[in-house]
């Protein structure tokens, strides 16, 4: 019996990071919202490695933190470690990665969205997406609950017809044993919606004290200060370290005796898995040649017993787990809690989409993280944070937010998701960006905490940080500007030699010196060259300085990139009617429906010549 | 609104003119940047548009590169609906082609095929009307640009090509690999990666030679002789085209205009010109002639200067020897069957140092065959490989190596001094240059090798 349950602006399906900054940029634009999920312990859950951050990632959660996200915040109360990857590679890909306490994050999630006005969460399983003139109307829960709406976004993970696979035993499930979500899949193809199947994995956890670390190698964290939102108090945290260990032969070659009962290759399993996270079995048969892996024993909180295995994600039979674990230096006396496994799901490839994240078969629906293609958690709340926003602004009659890629990793992300032909579980890796110089993690908030504002979800005290930070940036470059030197300096003359730096041959601003890569803007500060003691300002400046010859030329391509951007082409475009476009590209376009010129020639086959012949089309209809 | 473009619009190899258009906002400015105005008080970027001027194209030494008429249209009125310039080369498609390479050194890209009639749809110069054959245009021209360079793309040019492809992606991988994976790729092998980038250059630099020795072969060269009256050029050429071509008189002063012959030499295609003896004349006929031969001696790609080797070298001999030193020379001492010789290897030396000299006698055929062997060598610039002549780059392929090669010039010397990011961007611009000629998803590619590559994933 179905039974009118309450009405709300916006509804999202699933508890996830997705689900979770989806719900919330909508609650906090003002909108009525209802996050619907299978299950309240689930909210904010990391089924893999609870980490967050790393190359590429790292930029995502403080673009999110500078739009007014919410997953900076919470990995920053509840990081048991953290790290700066990539040191001494540049700004542009260095990275924080921090790990969490599962459950903290959990908890803290949970409780921001419990105290979030205008959000309610209902447990509850979401069966049917109801329509009314190709619009959404209304969410129907299995038990009969029939929320209207006026925009839904759906967040539903790895939880779509999911399939766990342990060796030979299948069954349906979510991730981490939870029930799946099976009848939504349905309501989708009914929508006319295209679905198809990935699959991932994880690795069995341990008890920590079955574990021998005298065997491993301890990796501490970085005894920084280090933080992902702008907003977050510099801490120095108590860092709870992770260990390496390693595969040996006998390991691989327990794998190699089971290979027959090895659903990956048995044929049980037949989603499509991502390479960059491979299962330990496709890691032994491709790369034979070595007779060792790394393993990373990692905590997975501060309190839990519970320890995660980075690198052996598995779905080979208890028994051959349990055999590879004890093979393995340090674990010979292992205790297993969670057993490793493969699980398959229903996914919709993105191409279905607009930049908006909006399907263009269905007006009013969203859908964000895992369902479109994608994996991580930071890729998951990125495009939940986009959704959610532009779900509210779809309410608001307003334009989506669409993110360009030179101006975010999330536009690039998205980008992808949209224009790709989508064939691996997609995972942001910075060498998808052609900007990489100027999306770095350290200038995310003066990117994008304008848009945020705009949007309404900057509130007043992260704008007041903003500009507070932003005048300061600018005086300072100003100061170091004007501020210039002779070859007859004395006090230059002895600072360049104190710093085995060459002589002046002209006259020179403090700024440009900085180039120099032995001079560092701390050098300055000492000097009371320059009164700052802002961390992040000070790192502003020098990275701005030192970089200013690369960042000016990839300022200069996106200058040119841009004006094809700039070139929208119509929705409702006929490309039957396009004469002259070869027929890959008339079959391309139908399919991906490019939104701009720019995103046309992005797609993959198509030729100069069929951008050309767009245009001219375009210009042609624009001149009847 | 567009950038600037540039291409021969006259097809190659047909008549004696060819036309290199300009079009884009900054073509007036970048062209008055090589050209060289007869009248030195005229600045092109001040004339209207509907002019023509004459004058030279000069490379970066300011040298001139062929005279040209310099036409030009100022926007909207002309053929695209921007600023438009056309060079109108009368030198042929080697020179045309120098030309064009000069205006691409001023940043200037060459054009899509059909983007000059593309841009004059768009910009309003053509009605709508005509979309339909503009279309037709676009894409005759481009799948037959495509035909032409899948065609230079077989034998021997692919492997060359799959070769830099292999390096480039495994170069880009390194980097990617470090920097998107660093725990499981850890650091770049700084050594391989200086390797890869030496290897790449090297197969650049010879395709480079290669496509321009095969240039030779397929466009031929222009030779000039020339040299004081008398002195045995009309001989020379008789004797090089084995037939009696040119008038040989004992007279000086008999050969009048630019006789032009074309002979195959070594398998080089070779336009041989004989000229009028170059002296101070009054006789207006002999004058004309004269002043030709200096026009043709400027534009050739190799000039034979003949000394007399019975009468030694001679102010005349000097004087004419100062209009043609920064040519490509050979110098020949001619005659050398007389008895009585008046030119000792120490005056050689001491006028014409570091220079190629041969003695030959174009009467009785004397040191051809080694005259025919520096020819070739001259203009091949040393070794050759019989693989040669199947090494076809056009233009647009030649534009994108060298795109490719500066990324890794720049790439080397960068090489641990900059930050792995920044290294990148070079090692990814040779990647995408060469991505051009190949028109592959490089950034898909560069991602399958780093799986490949490396043993990635937690
Ligand atoms: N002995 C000898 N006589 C030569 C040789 N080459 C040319 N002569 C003679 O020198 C005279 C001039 O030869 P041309 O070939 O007409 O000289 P040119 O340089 O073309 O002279 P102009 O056209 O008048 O400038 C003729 O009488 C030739 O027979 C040579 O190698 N040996
Ligand atoms: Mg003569």
């Amino acid at each position: 019996m179905i039974y009118n349950a309450g009405s709300y602006d916006v509804i999202v399906i699933g508890g996830g990071h997705a689900g979770c900054e989806a719900a919330l940029a909508s609650a906090r634009m003002g909108c009525e919202t209802l996050m619907i999920t299978l299950s309240m312990e689930n909210i904010a859950n990391m089924p893999c490695n609870p980490s967050i951050g790393g190359p590429a990632k790292a930029q995502l959660v403080r673009e999110m933190d500078a739009l007014g996200g919410e997953m900076a915040i919470n990995v920053d109360q509840s990081a048991i470690q953290m790290r700066v990857i990539n040191t001494g590679k540049g700004p542009a890909v260095q990275a924080i990665r921090a790990q969490a306490d599962k459950h903290e994050y959990h908890n803290k999630m949970l409780k921001t969205l419990l105290n979030q006005p205008r959000l309610k969460i209902v447990m509850a399983e979401a069966e049917e997406i109801e329509t009314r003139g190709g619009a959404v109307s209304a969410i129907i829960t299995r038990t009969g609950a029939r929320f209207s709406c006026r925009a839904v976004v759906i967040t539903s993970g790895t939880y779509l017809k999911g399939r766990i696979i342990i060796g030979e035993i299948a069954y349906d499930g979510g991730p981490g044993n939870q029930f799946p979500a099976i009848k939504l899949s349905d309501s989708l193809r009914r929508l006319g919606l295209q679905l198809g199947r990935f699959k991932t994995g994880t690795p069995p956890r341990i008890y920590r004290r079955s574990v021998d670390f005298s065997k491993m190698i301890e990796q501490p964290g970085d005894d920084l200060p280090l933080r992902f939102s702008y907003m977050s108090p510099r801490v120095t945290r108590t860092q709870h370290s992770c260990w390496l260990t390693h595969t040996t032969p006998a390991t691989h070659k327990i794998v190699m005796d089971n290979l027959d009962r090895a659903p990956m290759f048995t044929g049980i399993i037949t989603g499509i898995g991502p390479r960059y996270c491979p299962s330990f079995e496709d890691k032994v048969v491709h790369f034979a040649h070595k007779d060792s892996h790394q393993i990373f024993i990692e905590p997975e909180g501060r309190d839990t017993e519970e320890m995660y295995i980075q690198g052996l994600n598995t779905s080979l039979p208890e028994d051959v787990q349990v055999k590879v674990l004890k093979s393995i230096p340090g674990l010979e006396n292992v205790a297993i809690i969670r057993t490793g496994y493969a699980i398959e799901y229903d996914y919709l490839p993105p191409a279905q989409l607009r930049s908006s994240l909006e399907t263009r078969q269905v007006e009013g629906l969203f859908t964000a993280g895992q369902i479109n293609g994608t994996s991580g958690y930071e890729e998951a709340a990125a495009q939940g944070l986009i959704a959610g926003i532009n779900a509210a602004l779809k309410i608001q009659d307003q334009e989506p937010l669409i993110l360009k890629r030179s101006e975010a990793f999330i536009g690039v992300l998205i980008d992808d998701l949209v224009t790709g032909d989508i064939d691996e579980p997609y995972r942001l890796l910075t060498s998808r960006a052609e900007y990489r110089l100027l999306l770095r993690q350290d200038n995310a908030d003066l990117r994008l905490t304008e848009k945020g504002r705009k949007i309404g979800l900057v509130d007043d005290e992260r704008w007041r940080v903003y500009n507070e930070k932003k005048t300061r940036l600018e005086h300072d470059i100003g100061v170091l500007k004007k501020q210039t030197y002779t070859p007859a300096d004395l006090d230059m003359s002895n600072f360049l030699e104190s710093k085995d730096s060459a002589d002046l041959k002209d006259r020179i601003s403090l700024w440009e010196l900085l180039r120099r890569p032995e001079i560092r803007i701390k050098d300055y500060t000492e000097m009371g060259w320059l009164n700052q003691e802002d961390e992040d300002i000070l790192e502003q400046l020098e990275i701005q300085a030192k970089y200013e010859g690369y960042i000016k030329k990839q300022e200069e391509q996106v200058r040119r990139f841009e004006k094809m951007e700039g070139k929208l082409i119509p929705a409702d475009i006929d490309y039957d009617e396009v004469f002259g476009l070869s027929n890959e590209a008339r079959h391309k376009f139908k399919q991906i429906k490019p939104e701009s010129i720019g995103q046309a020639s992005r797609v993959f086959g198509i030729s100069p010549a069929d951008i050309n012949v767009l245009l001219i089309y375009l210009e042609k209809k624009r001149r009847k | 609104m567009y950038d600037d473009i540039a291409a021969i619009s006259t097809p190659p190899g047909e008549g004696g003119i060819a036309i290199i258009r300009l079009s884009g906002s900054g073509v007036i400015e970048k062209a008055s940047k090589i050209f060289k105005p007869r009248r030195s008080e005229i600045d092109i970027r001040q004339k209207e548009g509907y002019s023509m001027t004459l004058g030279w194209i000069i490379n970066a030494e300011g040298e001139a590169i062929d005279e040209v008429l310099l036409a030009l249209m100022r926007a909207p009125r002309s053929y695209t609906g921007e600023d438009v310039v056309e060079i109108h080369c009368h030198g042929g498609i080697l020179p045309a082609r120098r030309c064009l390479e000069t205006v691409m050194r001023q940043g200037v890209r060459i054009a899509e095929p059909g983007e000059f009639t593309r841009r004059a749809f768009l910009n309003g110069r053509l009605d709508a009307s005509q979309a339909e054959a503009v279309i037709e245009i676009i894409r005759a021209k481009s799948d037959k640009s495509m035909q032409l360079a899948l065609k230079q793309l077989g034998g021997r040019n692919s492997e060359y090509i799959h070769t830099l492809e292999d390096r480039l992606l495994e170069l880009n991988a390194m980097v990617e690999g470090s920097l998107d994976f660093p725990e499981e790729v850890g650091e770049l092998e700084y050594d391989r990666a200086e390797a890869i980038i030496r290897e790449l250059i090297d197969i650049i630099e010879q395709l480079i030679r290669a496509g321009k020795r095969a240039d030779v072969y397929r466009e031929g060269i222009t030779i000039v002789i020339c040299g004081k009256p008398n002195v045995g050029k009309s001989s020379l050429l008789n004797t090089l085209v084995r037939k009696d071509r040119a008038i040989v008189t004992s007279i000086p002063g008999t050969t009048r205009d630019v006789i032009e012959e074309q002979i195959i030499i070594k398998g080089i295609p070779v336009w041989l010109m004989d000229t009028a003896g170059i002296h101070v004349t009054s006789d207006v006929v002999e004058k004309i002639g004269v002043e030709k031969s200096q026009e043709v001696i400027r534009e050739a790609d190799l000039v034979l200067f003949l000394l007399d080797a019975e009468e030694g070298i001679t102010d005349d001999d000097l004087e004419i020897y100062r209009s043609i030193e920064n040519q490509n020379l050979i110098i020949l001492v001619n005659k050398e069957d007389l008895e009585e010789k008046n030119i000792t290897s120490r005056e050689i030396n001491q006028h014409f140092p570091g220079l190629k000299v041969i003695k030959v006698s174009a009467k009785e055929e004397q040191g051809i065959e080694e005259l025919e062997d520096s020819i070739e060598e001259m203009v091949l610039g040393g070794e050759l490989q019989s693989d040669d002549l199947e090494i076809m780059i056009n233009l647009r392929h030649r534009e994108a190596l060298l795109r490719a090669y500066q990324h890794l010039q720049d790439a080397l010397q960068e090489l641990d001094q900059v930050t792995l990011d920044c290294l990148g961007v070079d090692v990814w611009g040779a990647l995408e240059a060469l991505g051009e000629i190949t028109g592959k998803n490089l950034r898909e590619e560069v991602i399958d090798r780093m799986f490949q590559d490396f043993c990635i994933g937690k």
